[in-house]
């Protein structure tokens, strides 16, 4: 939060702040002290707002003409995209949103794992975050299921079967998910629901995820502490406003390929056709963003297993402020981690791969060899690494490789001028 | 800095400029699709026109049809209300309208059934003209569908119809 008090100039402006300070709040947001140093990778934060906003303005007008009901939701879907007015361009702006928004959300993920930004004091924000992800993939999943197509069908009887490897209570869990004794159309009408409700949820989580934020302020490339505000930081407006902007219309220039010039690349064909409660299609794969703990879930022989690794695999990234032992949050310091964390970024990609393919032979075996990586990353080499890895030193400020005239740390460091100036 | 040299714009008045008209078009071009959406679709425009078959219809009998979901009231008038409807000097009325105007062949009254005060359906051979009485506010029309008497502002409203053919009227 800002230190300075702001008091606004205008006579109705303080009546109004007295009461409400809305412009205390909007105050602090434009002068939000920033460092000055954030790269393009920063710039996520504000794609993924407008990714929710747009989700759920597509989604409101969609809900408009969607009609959750197993025998007429197929043909409401058909009716959006051939009747309504610029239906077709609001149906493909929100499914491959849904992409769009994992792409810039895994963008974001792996932005935090390179920079430390998970570690203290942002512990809180991280957790925020794995939430709001959790969240997101429950709500694509149900959203997926709408148009009750053969891919919505059998990828929510796969999914809600999941929970039938619990013990003892597990059938009556499904039970209870599918109200009935399969998927049917008292699924459909709560996943409508559900669906409806939880990007609010995922709303509500993105306002505490930036008010945690703006506590110890954004992390840096650095990733060290800086003094705000100080010569460190920008404010907020204008710097980062634009820069997000730009940024954020470049994002857009991507999304806009994909709406109007290959809008079902990403999806599957299987789904254009209706849902059959009787024949299962000949290769079921969830969508691209699911893909990698799809894997993992394969990967393990046994059904119970199989589904306390897939949401390990979620949960291990929860606690992961607690598995990382070193101080020091930036990788560009790390010269080892630095290693690690693009094997990392392999494994994650080649889990993906695995994942859309068939579940038997060599990519059975790859897929194995990546799901025990993935877990020795986080549970083994990272707790060690921190304890034995030996960091190049770390600047004292932002501008001290600048000033001192070289990008070589040590050097800067050692510069008398610079050290008379400070 | 001089009055003139303020005026003079510079090349990044032009760039603000041009961006904000680029922007404005674009978020034009966003919003539409957005508001458009819910204007009737392809579906509801596909039912904009009803064919009614009209050969049943004995003297002084009237049928209801659905016509884009509003009640559509064609009345085979008697001579009587002919009469009745024509003999009415147009300064008695609220809302002047010939009765050769809204009923080109005056044995058929084509209109919509929907009274022009707040959208209530009025009832048949009712009220003090011998027509039609809206229930909800107490609108009484006559024998052409004109309004005489309570709160409706006009008359009830004549669609664009036409006679297929002597038995089939075309509606919308």
């Amino acid at each position: 939060m800002s230190d300075h008090e702001y008091t606004p100039k205008s006579k109705v402006g303080k009546w109004f702040n007295d009461r409400l300070p809305l412009l205390t709040l909007a105050n602090h947001l434009t002068d939000y002290p920033t460092p000055k140093n954030l790269n393009y990778w920063w710039t996520f934060g504000g794609i993924l707002t407008f990714c929710l906003i747009t989700q759920i303005i597509t989604g409101i007008v969609l809900g408009m003409h969607y009609v959750a009901h197993a025998d007429l939701a197929f043909q409401s879907v058909e009716h959006i995209m051939r009747d309504v007015n610029y239906g077709w361009l609001i149906r493909y702006v929100h499914a491959n949103g849904a992409s769009m928004f994992f792409l810039a959300v895994y963008i974001h993920i792996f932005r935090s794992l390179y920079y430390g930004s998970y570690k203290s004091p942002r512990e809180v924000i991280w957790i925020i975050g794995m939430l709001i992800y959790f969240l997101m993939m429950a709500t694509a999943f149900m959203g997926y299921v709408l148009p009750w197509g053969q891919m919505s069908f059998w990828g929510a009887t796969v999914i809600t079967n999941l929970f039938s490897a619990i013990p003892l209570v597990g059938e009556s869990i499904t039970n209870w998910l599918w109200g009935g004794y399969s998927v049917d159309n008292p699924t459909l009408t709560r996943f409508f629901s559900l669906h409806y409700l939880f990007p609010f949820l995922i709303l509500g989580l993105v306002v505490l995820h930036i008010w945690a934020l703006h506590v110890p302020g954004n992390n840096n490339p650095i990733g060290i502490d800086i003094k705000k505000p100080s010569k460190d930081t920008v404010p907020f407006h204008p710097y980062i406003v634009i820069k997000d902007a730009f940024a954020l219309l470049i994002f857009l220039l991507i999304f806009a390929f994909f709406v109007f010039f290959s809008p079902n690349i990403l999806g599957h064909a299987d789904n254009y056709i209706e849902a059959n409660p009787l024949v299962t299609p000949a290769h079921i794969v969830p969508e691209w963003y699911l893909l990698p703990f799809y894997a993992i879930l394969r990967s393990v022989p046994d059904k119970l297993l199989g589904v306390i690794a897939m949401f390990a695999a979620i949960f291990v990234l929860v606690i992961l402020p607690w598995l990382d032992t070193s101080k020091v949050r930036s990788t560009v310091f790390r010269p080892i981690y630095k290693q690690f964390y693009w094997f990392l970024v392999a494994d994650v990609l080649i889990l993906g791969y695995v994942g859309a393919m068939p579940a038997e032979g060599l990519y059975l075996l790859i897929a194995r060899v990546a799901t025990a990586y993935y877990f020795a990353h986080f549970l083994i080499i990272l707790p060690f690494l921190g304890l034995k890895e030996k960091t190049t030193p770390l600047p004292l400020s932002i501008t001290e490789p600048v000033l001192g005239g070289s990008a070589d740390m040590a050097m800067a460091r050692n510069n008398s001028d610079f050290k008379e100036k400070l | 800095m001089s009055d003139s040299e303020k005026k003079k714009p510079n090349r990044r008045d032009f760039i603000v400029t041009a961006t904000t008209a680029a922007g404005a078009v674009g978020v034009g071009a966003v919003v539409w699709p957005l508001v458009d959406q819910m204007n009737p679709d392809a579906s509801v425009k596909a039912l904009a026109s009803t064919e009614v078959d009209i050969s049943a219809v004995e003297p002084g009998q009237s049928i209801t049809v659905l016509w884009r979901g509003k009640p559509v009231f064609i009345k085979r008038r008697t001579q009587d209300e002919i009469d009745s409807a024509r003999a009415v000097d147009l300064s008695e009325l609220k809302h002047p309208e010939k009765d050769e105007d809204r009923a080109k062949n005056p044995e058929w009254l084509v209109m919509l059934g929907v009274c022009t005060h707040l959208g209530c359906v009025p009832l048949n051979d009712k009220g003090d003209y011998g027509a039609w009485f809206c229930p909800c506010h107490g609108s009484h029309y006559d024998t052409s569908g004109r309004i005489r008497k309570g709160p409706a502002p006009t008359n009830m409203e004549i669609p664009k119809y036409e006679f297929v053919n002597s038995n089939t009227i075309k509606i919308g």
